[in-house]
């Protein structure tokens, strides 16, 4: 029988360090909402996802109380827009209506995000694709729980470089677009290489078109509890160290598996994924460069930062993968920068550059995330940035991303105030060395080679 | 059985454990096992019950127990037992 100690301990990770499951995601297909005239696609769209997910909040809710454990998130992902939109979308003003739907309906049913406002254009981009991404700057002007994705490069396909292009004028204009409100409409675009067909986190959600037709996947948090757990083992060596992370994944995930069937049986969905992430906030003590720092580390950035950092990515995965029937995702630890007290502090510090995150981004989840540079920035430089980090997804076979946020009206030393979970981000200096030339060369770059591996 | 854990966590006083079981009593739900401690006056109880035979729901006692426990300045948390057994057992 449970005793005592276990039950304070996981009290104690519940209500002093942060622990929660950060969020259900309904992956939600709209393959059979298409139809040619834009005003029946948008009803059918509503229709679709207000039947399928009209209880997500209250079950999920009830499985928070029942068990004692927040679920902080609800959200809803569907099927790339880009897809979707086609036959009915001629301007990227039609499709545009179509964010404005997504956000009605997630609004009625009370999600906190709707994700999948998405083209998937790794090799090519059809004509609706374009329209779509060019409609993202009005779509996230004019909408508030909508969140986008564009996936540009997998390693199979190489990296689609007039969509790299595209995205960086795209991310400008979004900026633009919301500059009142410190340019927050790219908080919520992310361009993607290697995007995952079930990933429950935004901005990155979208429903694969190779998934079942709803499906319920969870992402788990709890940077704490493993920060909690390493103070305990100040001084031992990386084998204890290794240890004590894969436990602490593995307590964590356990709950993420549970919360995930409990849903999965109340709402009549199937189970899909469980996402191992370590997901910070803004509250103090919910940190990943505070976890960093406890493996010793002075700051997040400092030497040694891409090793400590590769080293909990990969015993979190180690922990989390037995405590999880299916896991998927991206499972790993994210390194938002606006989201992550800790980031934001070795930022300001001067610790933590643009360069050394991209290094970091080699050896965990996703990417340069929450990033807010000059508002200035070019648009070409942006697409650098983006290229640069496609490009160490597709070499290295994972999931990268980025999702930086031009903020105009503001330079380095000034800082961009989102609110939330999104938080708030010190603006870093981008190196303004031009690659003009380079982005506005056109074409694709080429699959690379997976043989002579050395 | 519908197991659940109830902890009760606060300042000690007279008859915290009297009034929690007087209240499960009532309601028809049986106690399975009982542990606590009292460290530098704080009071830390852990309980097991079994709601199988009570007539009352799960989110009806929840909010039930926090009145009792506010009264007493405690505070009183009503947990399904999957989560521990989730936690720690493989």
């Amino acid at each position: 029988m449970i005793n005592q100690r276990e039950v304070l301990e996981t009290n104690a990770m519940i209500e002093k360090e942060n622990l929660d499951v950060r969020t259900i995601t309904m992956g939600i297909s709209l393959l059979d909402c298409i139809d040619g005239d834009l005003n029946k696609l948008n009803d059918n769209i509503y229709k679709k996802i207000y039947d399928s997910a009209k209880d997500l909040v209250s079950v999920g809710d009830y499985i928070a109380k029942e068990y004692g454990v927040p679920i902080v998130n609800k959200r809803i992902s569907v099927t790339p827009i880009g897809l979707v939109g086609g036959a009915a979308c001629k301007t990227p003003s039609d499709f545009a209506t179509i964010a404005r739907t997504l956000d009605k309906v997630a609004k009625d049913i009370g999600v906190n995000i709707i994700g999948g406002y998405s083209a998937l254009v790794s090799k090519g981009m059809t004509k609706a694709d374009e329209l779509l991404i060019r409609s993202i700057p009005e779509a996230l002007s004019t909408t508030e729980c909508v969140c986008s994705s564009v996936n540009v490069g997998s390693t199979k396909t190489g990296i689609n470089m007039d969509a790299v292009k595209l995205m960086g004028e795209i991310i400008k204009e979004t900026a633009l677009a919301t500059k009142e409100n410190d340019s927050i409409g790219c908080s919520k675009l992310v361009v993607l290489c290697n995007a995952p067909d079930d990933n429950p986190f935004m901005a990155g959600a979208f429903h694969g078109v190779t998934e079942a037709d709803r499906i319920i996947n969870v992402g788990v948090s709890g940077p704490g509890v493993v920060k909690t757990a390493l103070e305990k083992v100040r001084g031992e060596d990386f084998e204890t160290l290794c240890e004590t992370i894969k436990k602490t994944a593995f307590k964590v995930t356990r709950v993420g598996q549970l919360v995930a069937k409990e849903a999965s049986k109340r709402l009549g969905v199937p189970f899909g994924i469980v996402d191992l992430s370590l997901a910070p906030t803004p509250a103090v003590g919910d940190s990943v460069a505070d976890i960093l720092c406890e493996i010793g580390l002075e700051r997040a950035g400092a030497p040694g930062t891409t090793a400590a950092l590769a080293l909990l990515n990969d015993q979190v995965k180690k922990g989390g993968v037995m405590a999880s029937s299916y896991v998927g995702g991206l499972s790993g630890a994210f390194i938002p920068v606006s989201e992550d007290q800790g980031m934001i502090d070795s930022v300001k510090d001067g610790a933590l550059t643009l360069e050394k995150l991209e290094a970091m981004t080699c050896v965990c989840s996703v990417g340069l995330d929450m990033i807010a540079i000059p508002g200035d920035t070019k648009d070409t430089t942006i697409s650098g940035i983006i290229a640069d980090e496609m490009a160490i997804g597709m070499v290295n076979q994972k999931t990268t991303a980025v999702r930086i946020i031009p903020v105009i009206g503001k330079g380095v030393g000034e800082q961009a105030v989102f609110g939330g979970l999104f938080g708030y981000a010190p603006i870093m200096p981008v190196n303004t060395f031009s690659c003009d030339a380079f982005i506005n060369r056109g074409g694709r770059i080429p699959a690379p080679i997976h043989s002579f591996k050395n | 059985m519908k197991k659940i854990i109830i902890t009760v966590v606060g300042k000690d006083t007279v008859g915290i454990i009297a009034k929690v079981c007087a209240y499960l009593a009532e309601r028809k739900i049986n106690i399975l096992d009982i542990s606590q401690t009292i460290v530098s006056g704080y009071f830390n109880m852990m309980m097991i019950v079994d709601m199988t035979a009570s007539d009352v729901h799960f989110s009806e006692m929840c909010d039930e127990l926090d009145k009792v426990g506010e009264e007493m300045g405690v505070s009183i948390k009503c947990q399904k037992e999957e989560i521990f057994d989730m936690m720690h057992r493989i």
